[in-house]
């Protein structure tokens, strides 16, 4: 096998990050560490719709989005990041594409994906 | 001073640091042996010579072939040789591992740059160009002028014009080292190197930090190799 790829599974087992299965059109709820000041850190939950997975071992990362205030947000998490406390699935989305760009354009009712209750964990 | 060491440039990866940042590494395989010494009395100057590699032995030319018979180490593709002080002689044989550096201390990686061809200004040196449009005719990427008129009346030497970009010698200074790996002979630094992904690269302890975390000295040496060096004196 590739070195490098050796290297980087190796950090992804010394990461030892319990990542469950979940794919795009599924709602997560990412628990990411801040730090704020006086070093204190605490840890901020971001719910949304995951609307592009990345695998990439080391540098897998997932795209989630949520309308915020009335304004779409999409934040890119590296998945093995230490600042990503867990990774907890809300919803299982029933979708036909693996990369959801398309809910960029769409808003309302137009944005929702339809639950999928048969794939189980 | 001691010795550098030659190495093949691996690739490049990240890694995660406990508080969560991410650093960019190349990882770096160390292939040295000594083959030769270079001694003030002989030679007018202290180094040690290190192959790397394999060479195929028929691809060796006889005299080189005596070189390395004479050292007893198998046939190296690239020999490169590093000044030493009188107390970082290695033994002929010996071979460097990733123990010569130390994490945290900082080195200077050399190699040859990805070659770019014949570039012109644009890319090689970032000039401007000129307009696209605006009545501009057949010059779009062109340098532009080169000088005065008369007075020179010549192109002064240094101006930027068009011409070979990189596959030239290239050294990158005080890069950090992240991590070692004794049992691979790896070497992670912070940070790229010049060349591409299998190029042989020359790394070096930094001339321009002072403060270093201690090192070992003479030099750290593979385990195996260091035995092996001191049976064959033993039967000397």
């Amino acid at each position: 096998m590739n070195l490098i790829k050796e290297l980087e599974n190796e950090q992804v087992a010394k990461l030892g990050k319990n990542i469950p299965s979940f794919k795009a059109g599924d709602t997560v709820k990412v628990m990411y560490k801040i730090v704020e000041d006086k070093g204190r850190e605490r840890l901020q939950a971001y719910e949304g719709v995951c609307i592009a997975r990345h695998n990439d071992g080391l540098n897998s990362t997932i795209v989630v989005r949520k309308i915020s205030f009335g304004e779409g947000v999409e934040r890119i998490f590296p998945i093995y990041s230490p600042n990503v406390a867990s990774i907890e699935v809300v919803r299982r989305g029933k979708v036909r594409r693996s990369k959801l760009y398309y809910l960029r354009k769409l808003f309302g009712k137009a944005a929702r994906i339809a639950e999928d209750k048969e794939t189980q964990e | 001073m001691r010795s550098g060491v030659i190495a093949e440039k691996v690739g490049m990866m990240s890694l995660f640091q406990e508080n969560g940042t991410q650093i960019p590494v190349t990882v770096l395989k160390i292939d040295s042996t000594v083959v030769d010494v270079r001694t003030m009395e002989r030679d007018g100057y202290v180094a040690v010579q290190l192959g790397h590699g394999k060479a195929k032995t028929k691809n060796v030319a006889k005299p080189q072939l005596g070189h390395f018979a004479k050292a007893k180490v198998e046939p190296k593709k690239t020999l490169v040789e590093f000044r030493v002080s009188e107390d970082c002689v290695l033994p002929v044989g010996a071979e460097l591992s990733a123990t010569h550096f130390v994490v945290g201390q900082k080195v200077d990686v050399t190699g040859v740059s990805i070659g770019k061809g014949y570039a012109g200004v644009m890319k090689k040196y970032h000039f401007g160009g000129d307009n696209a449009t605006h009545g501009v005719s057949r010059t779009h990427r062109a340098g532009g002028s080169t000088g005065q008129r008369e007075w020179p009346g010549k192109v002064f030497k240094n101006v930027k014009m068009p011409g070979q970009m990189g596959n030239k010698q290239v050294t990158v200074q005080n890069l950090e080292v992240v991590s070692i790996d004794e049992a691979r002979n790896l070497v992670m630094v912070k940070g790229s190197v010049p060349g591409f992904d299998s190029s042989i690269v020359t790394i070096k302890d930094s001339v321009k930090i002072s403060k270093q975390p201690t090192l070992p000295v003479p030099a750290g040496l593979k385990a195996t190799a260091v035995e092996t060096s001191a049976e064959t004196e033993v039967k000397e």
